[in-house]
C-alpha cells in the first residue's frame, strides 16, 4: 500500500517539478506574446531594453531576497534601506563636492559608501535575527521603518538632489550603456550569475537551503547556522546597495518615497520564481524571472488601453496567487480527485 | 466465532454497543471492553504486527511491553482507530467494530495520549480541555460553567492546577495530567498512553501512578507502554509482551517478576545478533578523557574512551546521557570541567571544531535533526562534511556522486531510485544513510545515539557488525542506548548513567542486565576514589 503510495507521490513530485522550473519562463513567454498582439510595438528594441533597465532594481535586490528566504528569513527593509542609502549617498556626494570636485572620484566615493551602508545594514538585521533571536520579520518590520524615517529626516521631509555638476558625471551609470546593453542590465546579469554560482556551485548555497530546510539538522551537521543566515542578510543588503548606485543617477534625488513597495514587489518575484517562502528550496534563475515577468505586466499595461494602467498593482497581485496555486500542486490534486 | 463472522459484515460500518444479540456475545466475550483478535498490520510489504491479540477489561492497568520495534505504538494506534488493521477483528463491548479513524474513537470512549503530548501550548488548562467542544449558549463561550467542570475534573484526578494557566507554564508531568483530565472529561472508558512516565521523575511517577488509581477505581481501563520493567510489577494488573510484531503472551502482573518480563521481550538468541567481540585492547592510549564535567543538568561526569574500543552508555531515557556528548561535540555549552582529546585539553565552540578534531556525533532523532527529508540522499549525504567537497570556489558534485556510491554500496542502502527523496525512505535505509552521512567526515571518535532506533532487525544486525567492524579498525565508539541487549551485545565497556550522574563503569563479566538495571535504578553506585 505504501508503496504505490510512494510511487503516486514521486510521480506528483515530477509533475510539480516540472511546474516550478518551467513554468516562470513560460508565463514570461505568454506575457511577451500577449504584449505582441497587443502592440508589435512591445517587442521593439527600445522597448526590450527599457523593459530590462526598469527590472534591473528589483531583480538585484530579489537575488539577495532568494537567499534570505531560501535560508528561512525575510527581509522586509529592503525598500526603505534603499531609499536611506540613496539619501545618505546623496549627502556624501554633495559635500565631497568641494574637496573631490564633480569628477569620477565623488561618484566612486558615493558608490562605496553606498555599499558599506548597505553591508553594515544587512549585517545588523542578521545579527538581529541571529544572535538577538527576534523573528526576522519583526527585526525587518522595525528597520523597515527607521531607515524610512531617517530618509525623511535627512531631507526634512522634503527631496534630497545630486548636485548638478556630479549628475553629469554620474549618468552614465544609469543611462550609458556597453555593447548595446544599458549599464543597469550588465550589473543585473553578474549579479544573477553570481548569485546562481553561489546558489548552486558553493557550500554556502547548500547550508542556506538546509537551514531552510531544518535548522536542526543543519546545526547537527557542522553548519555555523547564525554566521549563514547573517551572510544571507548581509548578501542582501549588498545587492540593495548596487541597486541604489544604479537608481540614484536616474532622478538624481532621494525622498520618503523612494523604493516604496520595493520589499514586496522583491518577495513577489523571488516566489514568483518558485522559491518556497517557508525556505529549503531556492532559485535564482526562477527569481530573475520572476522580475521580469513582474515588470513586463507593468510595462504591457502602459502599451495598452485595455486595462487601466493603474491596476498595475492588481494584475501583478493576481500573477503572484496564480504562480504560488500552480506551485503548490493543488489543482493537479483537484483533478485527480475529480477523475 | 461463526455466528460472529457472519454478523460482523452487517456491522462493520457502524459500531454498534446495545442490542440483544449483543448480550448473547458479550457472554461470549466475557467482560472485555476493547478487545485486538488475531491482528496483523502490514505497512506496504512491511509486516509489523502478526495475530496478535490483546484484551483489556475495564478497571484495569494493562501494561504493553516490548523492546523497541516490537509494534507496541502500532498496536496501540490500531486499538484507538489511528491505523486500520490489515487482517483482524477488533470488539469493542463485544461488539466487532472498525474503529473511525483520525482520533474519532475518542467519541466512543477510546482516548490515546500520545508520548509528545497533544495540547495547544499558548492556550489555557480550560481552553484546552474544551478544545472542539466548548459549551456555548446562543454562541457565546460559557466560561465560568467551563471553568467549574474543568476544576471538578481536576480535583477528580487530585491534581492543584487552575483551570486558567497557560499550558506553557506548566511542567510536563502537569501538561500529561491536563492530557488525563481531557480523557475524563470525555468520558474515558479506554485510557492508551504510549511510555507516560518515561518523562517523569520519581516523585511525579507516583503522584501519576495515585492517579491511574482512582481512574481504575472509576471503571475506567488503563493500557500503557512503558520500558521501566519495576513499574509495570509495581503498578500493573496484567502485562501483555510483544516480541518482534508477534504476541508472546498475557498474564497476570502478580505472576511475573522483572527479570522474566524482560527475557520474554528479549528472548531470541542473542548470538546470531551480534558480531563476534574483539577482546579490547587495555593497553591502547585514550582518545577522550572526560574529567568532571558539568552541564545543565549534567553533574560531575567523568569516564575515557580507548582507540578502538566501543563504550557503552546505558541509562533510562531522560538520564541525561545525550546531553553530555551533544556538550562535547560543542552543541550545548560546557559548564565546567575537562575534554582532553589524545591527552590535550579541548573544547570545542562549534560542530565544524569538533568535527574537524575528529570527532562526530550521529543523533537519535534522525528525522528532527539527522536529514532532510526534503532532499534526496546525495545532498544529505555530504552536508555534515561538504569543506572536503570543496575545490577552489565551487562544489566538486563529481565527487559527490562518487561518494554517494561508495556509501550505498558500504552501508547496503536500498532504494528503487537514487534520487528518491530522503523521507519516502524505510528507517532502516535512512539510519543507515545518516551512518554514512556522519561517516563521510571521517572520524576517529564516533558517538552514535541510538544506533537502531525504529528499524528492523535485519537492518539491526548490519549496523551491529559495521560498528564492530569500525572499533576493529582503530575507531573509537560510544554507543547510547536505551536497549539493554544492544548495549550487552556490542560493547567493550558499559558506563550507567542516571540523572545526570555516571553510577558506574562495567566491564567483562559484570556487564549483565541485571547490573545495568540495578545502577540504572539507583540500587547500586560505584563508589570513586
Amino acid at each position: 500500500m505504501s508503496d504505490v503510495a510512494a510511487n503516486n507521490t514521486t510521480k506528483d513530485k515530477r509533475m510539480r517539478f516540472d511546474i516550478k522550473t518551467a513554468g516562470p519562463a513560460i508565463a514570461l513567454i505568454l506575457l511577451c506574446i500577449i504584449g505582441f498582439l497587443l502592440n508589435p510595438a512591445f517587442l521593439s528594441e527600445g522597448n526590450l531594453t527599457n523593459l530590462l533597465t526598469r527590472s534591473a532594481f528589483i531583480g538585484i535586490i530579489a537575488v539577495g531576497a532568494t537567499f534570505v528566504i531560501t535560508a528561512g528569513g525575510i527581509d522586509l527593509s529592503v525598500g526603505s534601506m534603499a531609499a536611506a542609502i540613496a539619501g545618505v549617498m546623496i549627502i556624501i556626494m554633495n559635500s565631497a563636492m568641494e574637496t573631490l570636485g564633480p569628477g569620477v572620484a565623488t561618484v566612486l566615493l558615493g558608490g562605496g559608501c553606498s555599499i558599506l551602508l548597505g553591508l553594515g545594514a544587512g549585517w545588523i538585521n542578521g545579527v538581529l535575527t541571529t544572535k538577538g533571536k527576534i523573528e526576522a520579520f519583526i527585526v525587518t518590520l522595525g528597520t523597515m521603518g527607521i531607515y524610512r524615517s531617517l530618509v525623511t529626516y535627512f531631507a526634512d521631509g522634503g527631496t534630497l538632489s545630486l548636485d548638478f555638476a556630479i549628475r553629469g558625471t554620474y549618468r552614465p551609470v544609469y543611462y550609458g550603456s556597453i555593447l548595446g546593453l544599458p549599464a543597469p542590465v550588465w550589473v543585473f546579469i553578474v549579479v544573477s550569475i553570481c548569485g546562481w554560482f553561489l546558489m548552486n556551485r558553493t557550500a554556502f548555497g547548500r547550508y542556506c537551503t538546509a537551514i531552510g530546510s531544518n535548522e536542526s539538522v543543519a546545526k547537527y551537521s557542522a553548519i555555523k547556522v547564525d554566521r549563514i543566515k547573517t551572510m544571507t542578510y548581509v548578501i542582501q543588503g549588498l545587492c540593495v546597495s548596487l541597486a541604489t548606485i544604479i537608481y540614484v543617477p536616474r532622478l538624481g534625488s532621494a525622498s520618503a518615497s523612494t523604493g516604496v513597495m520595493w520589499e514586496l514587489e522583491a518577495i513577489a518575484a523571488v516566489i514568483i520564481g518558485g522559491t518556497v517562502l517557508k525556505g529549503g528550496y531556492g532559485r535564482i534563475g526562477g527569481t530573475i524571472l520572476g522580475a521580469l515577468i513582474l515588470t513586463t505586466i507593468g510595462n504591457i499595461l502602459n502599451f495598452t488601453d485595455l486595462i487601466s494602467n493603474y491596476l498595475n498593482g492588481t494584475m501583478q497581485g493576481l500573477i503572484i496567487i496564480i504562480a504560488v496555486w500552480l506551485q503548490r500542486g493543488e489543482w493537479g490534486k483537484a483533478k485527480a480527485t475529480k477523475s | 466465532m461463526k455466528r460472529f463472522t457472519s454478523d460482523s459484515i452487517a456491522r462493520q460500518m457502524t459500531p454498534r454497543r446495545d442490542g440483544g444479540e449483543v448480550m448473547l456475545d458479550g457472554a461470549i466475550e466475557t467482560v472485555s471492553v476493547l478487545k485486538a483478535d488475531h491482528i496483523s498490520k502490514s505497512f506496504g510489504a512491511v509486516p509489523v504486527l502478526f495475530s496478535v491479540s490483546m484484551d483489556i477489561r475495564p478497571g484495569e492497568v494493562h501494561a504493553l511491553i516490548g523492546e523497541n520495534g516490537a509494534g507496541k505504538s502500532t498496536l496501540m494506534k490500531i486499538l484507538s482507530g489511528f491505523h486500520a488493521p490489515t487482517s483482524g477483528r477488533i470488539l469493542f463491548d463485544g461488539v466487532e467494530v472498525v474503529l473511525p479513524p483520525d482520533g474519532e474513537a475518542e467519541k466512543l470512549g477510546i482516548v490515546l495520549i500520545h508520548q509528545e503530548l497533544n495540547l495547544a501550548e499558548q492556550m489555557t488548562v480550560e481552553e484546552n480541555i474544551f478544545l472542539g467542544r466548548e459549551l456555548t449558549s446562543r454562541g457565546i463561550l460559557q466560561r465560568d460553567e467551563m471553568r467549574e467542570k474543568v476544576r471538578g475534573y481536576l480535583s477528580d484526578i487530585g491534581v492543584d492546577i487552575s483551570p486558567s494557566t497557560r499550558i506553557s507554564e506548566l511542567s510536563i508531568a502537569e501538561k500529561q495530567m491536563v492530557e488525563v483530565a481531557k480523557a475524563i472529561s470525555r468520558n474515558a472508558r479506554v485510557l492508551i498512553m504510549d511510555e507516560p512516565t518515561a518523562v517523569l521523575t520519581e516523585a511525579e511517577t507516583e503522584l501519576f501512578f495515585r492517579q491511574v488509581e482512582r481512574l481504575k477505581s472509576k471503571g475506567v481501563a488503563i493500557v500503557f507502554v512503558s520500558h521501566k520493567l519495576s513499574e509495570v510489577k509495581q503498578i500493573a494488573d496484567r502485562v501483555t509482551i510483544l516480541r518482534d510484531g508477534q504476541w508472546i503472551g498475557s498474564q497476570e502482573a502478580k505472576a511475573l517478576t522483572p527479570d522474566a518480563m524482560a527475557q520474554m521481550m528479549v528472548g531470541r538468541e542473542l548470538s546470531d545478533l551480534y558480531p563476534p567481540m574483539h577482546e579490547a585492547d587495555v593497553d591502547a592510549e585514550r582518545v577522550l578523557e572526560v574529567r568532571n564535567l558539568c552541564v545543565t543538568g549534567i553533574q560531575d561526569v567523568s569516564f575515557d574512551l580507548r582507540k578502538g574500543e566501543i563504550l557503552g552508555f546505558s541509562g533510562l531515557i531522560g538520564s541525561g546521557r545525550t546531553a553530555v556528548f551533544e556538550a562535547i561535540c560543542g552543541l550545548a555549552p560546557v559548564v565546567s570541567g575537562q575534554i582532553l582529546i589524545d591527552g590535550t585539553e579541548t573544547r570545542f565552540d562549534s560542530v565544524a571544531a569538533s568535527r574537524d578534531a575528529g570527532l562526530a556525533y550521529l543523533t537519535k532523532d534522525r528525522k528532527a535533526k539527522g536529514l532532510l527529508l526534503k532532499k534526496q540522499m546525495r545532498p544529505n549525504l555530504t552536508l555534515f562534511s561538504l569543506p572536503k567537497f570543496t575545490r577552489r570556489f565551487g562544489l566538486d558534485t563529481a565527487a559527490e556522486d562518487k561518494a554517494l556510491e561508495r556509501a550505498i554500496r558500504r552501508f547496503d542502502i536500498r532504494t528503487r531510485d537514487p534520487k528518491i527523496v530522503v523521507g519516502d525512505m524505510s528507517g532502516g535505509n535512512q539510519q543507515k544513510l545518516l551512518l554514512a552521512k556522519v561517516m563521510e567526515s571521517e572520524p576517529r571518535i564516533v558517538i552514535i545515539d541510538e544506533p537502531t532506533r525504529g528499524i528492523d532487525v535485519g537492518t539491526k544486525q548490519q549496523i551491529y557488525h559495521f560498528i564492530a567492524a569500525l572499533a576493529a579498525e582503530g575507531v573509537s565508539v560510544v554507543i547510547i542506548s536505551s536497549e539493554m541487549p544492544e548495549i550487552i551485545g556490542i560493547s567493550h565497556r558499559v558506563v550507567v548513567m542516571r540523572e545526570g550522574q555516571v553510577m558506574g563503569v562495567l566491564s567483562g563479566d559484570e556487564i549483565n542486565e541485571n547490573e545495568i538495571v540495578r545502577y540504572a535504578a539507583g540500587l547500586k553506585r560505584e563508589s570513586r576514589g
